[in-house]
């Protein structure tokens, strides 16, 4: 995972509220053993006829589209199934970040831990970037800001954590597995006092 | 003494190896751990490459179920196989399983079913425990006072080789039902009701518990069926109290205590319900005896209503995009509407109870001429149960389809899905865009009704075949 630092992009809108991960890559692609790939099934349904032609009037699809690595999309996005396979397909088409005035719980966890940046702002905000499609904003995780094509410099927040992580191209797993120490302590007081999924293997 | 909690304060606090701080999330430890084979391959991979092993392997339990064929079996006994990717994806389990000493209930086997159907099935869904999976339904377990939540596949990764999580903590929401449901009314209407009115990112960053006379009153089952599908109001879990209810039916499970150590467990289980003058961060009321029946008019599951209620107008581009995309009149009513697929099944409604009631309707009926009606047990033990008080023969000789265990035509990844255009009538948990198939159009329902517009071959208020 490379680092996420600042960088500028035009943006692509899709202001529909409650985009669901059905949408962003349906389910008869998640038979899938790797990670790869998954770009060219992004939004499937809403890019392609069934003929497999691109759909000329699809945001993603118009020409000023090609190259945006920023997002807008409606409230409350990436609702829906915790398929990670989301926040990859995303990435994998070139994204690096999503701005909307609310992202889904499972959606944003999986996003952070991909070089996704899951941006919110306010009604507002959000509305000056809806109405101006293939706008120049610039990201910066370092200050936490979206500079928008007006020079107007809106701020969002990031978990300490998660930012870290993102700034540093360090994945959790690494850190989870660093824990041993209390993970091990936590773990010998409970086998003390529990043995409840201990029971036998055989049925 | 300390403050009055929660029952989502308790097992969090249980839970937490160690406590937030300004830099780090909280280290929550996971006691069990499901997967299954589509959202689990990449997290194997990522064990692979740092040399990891799974740290906890009877933590972790196995099944197949979402990429599965639900076709009858051969004569042979054999498992069709539909489709090369999802067989190379189903044998990716069985190695990582063999790979990583996990225990698997495989394809063919007797304990084969839907993820969120063997654990409780099982006895491994317990009270007072921490449950994760790579799958936003496992707020399912919650049922039995279990703080369950759906993840993604890196942390996947996370729990296989630590068995723990970073996690902030979520808020709490106490939904409180009060009184009595009415005659034909189910716990998936009280849930589908539930979320129209808190809308499909109502529950964002909280917890449901779900409480109240109208909740005490449900069977496991149908606690099960509320719990479910408190993701599609955007919660991260959805929890209920345990009680008498949840003890009978766990004694005795395949992998629930025995003897000394059930009571134990129990006396345990008994202090987890939220003590009294516990606070929520936020409450609803509902009044049961007020819940209808409820059907869904639109894409998402927030967009539901009473069954015999008209569609609302098309007040926003979401809503017109909605009822654009279903081919429904705005401001028309629902009922009467024809219907093509009727699909009985999924996490949400496919275990016995479930079927029992499907049956009630089906029984000495047949199903409309043109209706494809599936019925899909959630587990091999259910349909084996479900045979043997000969619902199976109910539903053929209906005309409907008695299927294996797995998800369906819920996900639409295994070859059970609708046509473009076609309308089902489902008891599943999603009706998204293209969720049962591209250019399928779904109605979220219970079994009564999904079984009534299978007879009539509309949509159709079940309480006038009782």
């Amino acid at each position: 995972m490379e680092p996420i630092k600042t960088f500028t992009s035009k943006t692509v809108v899709l202001p529909t509220d409650n985009i669901d991960t059905d949408q962003i890559i349906p389910a008869r692609f998640l038979k899938a053993t790797t990670k790869l790939g998954l770009g060219d099934k992004l939004f499937s349904d809403w890019r392609f006829s069934a003929d497999g032609t691109e759909k000329p009037d699809f945001a993603l699809n118009r020409p000023a589209a090609k190259g945006a690595r920023v997002l807008v999309a409606g409230d409350n996005f990436g609702c829906g199934s915790s398929r990670e396979h989301a926040p990859w397909a995303l990435y994998d088409y070139g994204f690096r970040a999503v701005i909307s005035t609310s992202i889904a719980d499972i959606f944003k966890n999986n996003s952070l831990k991909n070089g996704l940046l899951p941006i919110t702002v306010d009604a507002a905000t959000h509305a000056k970037l809806v109405a101006a499609p293939g706008a120049e904003v610039t990201v910066s995780l370092e200050a936490e800001t979206v500079t928008l094509a007006d020079g107007t410099v809106e701020t969002f927040s990031v978990d300490p954590f998660s930012r870290y992580c993102l700034l540093n191209g360090i994945d959790e797993l690494q850190f989870l597995l660093s824990q041993e120490a209390d993970i091990g302590a936590y773990e010998t007081t409970m086998d003390r006092k529990s043995k409840k999924l201990e029971s036998p293997r055989t049925e | 003494m300390s403050h009055p909690r929660t029952l989502f304060e308790k097992l969090w606090d249980a839970h937490v190896v160690r406590a937030a701080t300004a830099d780090t999330p909280a280290i929550l430890y996971v006691d069990l751990h499901l997967i299954h084979e589509v959202t689990s391959p990449q997290a194997f991979t990522s064990l692979r490459e740092r040399a990891v092993k799974v740290r906890r392997p009877e933590r972790t339990v196995a099944t197949m179920d979402h990429s599965t064929p639900t076709t009858p079996r051969g004569k042979d006994g054999k498992i069709p196989v539909l489709d090369n990717a999802a067989a190379a994806q189903i044998a990716q389990l069985e190695t990582n399983c063999r790979d990583f000493g996990i225990e698997l209930h495989a394809l063919g086997s007797e304990g084969q079913g839907i993820v969120h159907v063997i654990g409780p099935e099982l006895g491994l869904t317990q009270p007072g425990g921490t449950i994760v999976c790579g799958d936003s339904h496992t707020s399912t377990h919650g049922a039995f006072g279990a703080l369950a939540f759906g993840i993604g596949t890196s942390e996947v990764a996370h729990v296989l080789a630590t068995q723990c999580l970073l996690q902030s903590q979520p808020k709490t929401l106490a939904i409180t039902v009060e009184g009595q449901l009415a005659r034909g009314v189910t716990a998936k209407d009280v849930v589908l009701a539930v979320i129209a009115r808190l809308g499909i990112g109502g529950g964002t960053g909280h917890v449901i518990e779900y409480r109240g006379s109208a909740i005490r009153a449900l069977s496991m089952e149908e606690r099960m069926t509320v719990c479910n599908m408190s993701i599609e109001a955007g919660a991260r879990a959805g929890m209920i109290a345990p009680d008498d209810v949840t003890f009978a039916y766990l004694e005795g499970r395949p992998r629930a205590p025995r003897g000394a150590a059930w009571e134990a467990a129990v006396a345990e289980w008994r202090k987890l319900p939220s003590d009294v003058g516990a606070t929520y961060d936020r409450e609803e009321k509902f009044d049961a005896a007020a819940i209808e029946p409820m059907i869904t008019y639109g894409t998402n599951p927030g967009m539901g209503m009473a069954i015999g209620a008209r569609v609302p107008a098309a007040s926003n581009p979401t809503l017109a995009k909605a009822l654009a995309y279903m081919g429904l009149e705005a401001e028309a009513p629902l009922l009467g509407h024809k219907i093509d697929v009727v699909f009985i099944g999924s996490c949400t409604n496919s275990r016995l109870s479930d079927l029992r009631a499907a049956a009630t309707i089906f029984k000495g009926r047949k199903v409309a001429p043109g209706v494809r009606a599936l019925v899909v047990p959630g587990s091999q033990r259910i349909k084996k149960a479900a045979e043997a008080e000969g619902l199976d023969r109910v539903f053929l000789d209906a005309g409907a389809e008695w299927r294996e265990a797995g998800c369906s035509m819920c996900i639409a990844m295994n070859g059970d899905q609708l046509k473009p255009g076609q309308y089902a009538v489902s008891t599943s948990n999603r009706n998204f865009e293209g969720r049962q198939g591209a250019g399928g159009r779904t109605f979220l329902a219970s079994p009564l009704t999904a079984a009534a517009a299978a007879i009539t071959g509309v949509v159709t208020d079940a309480r006038n075949l009782l």
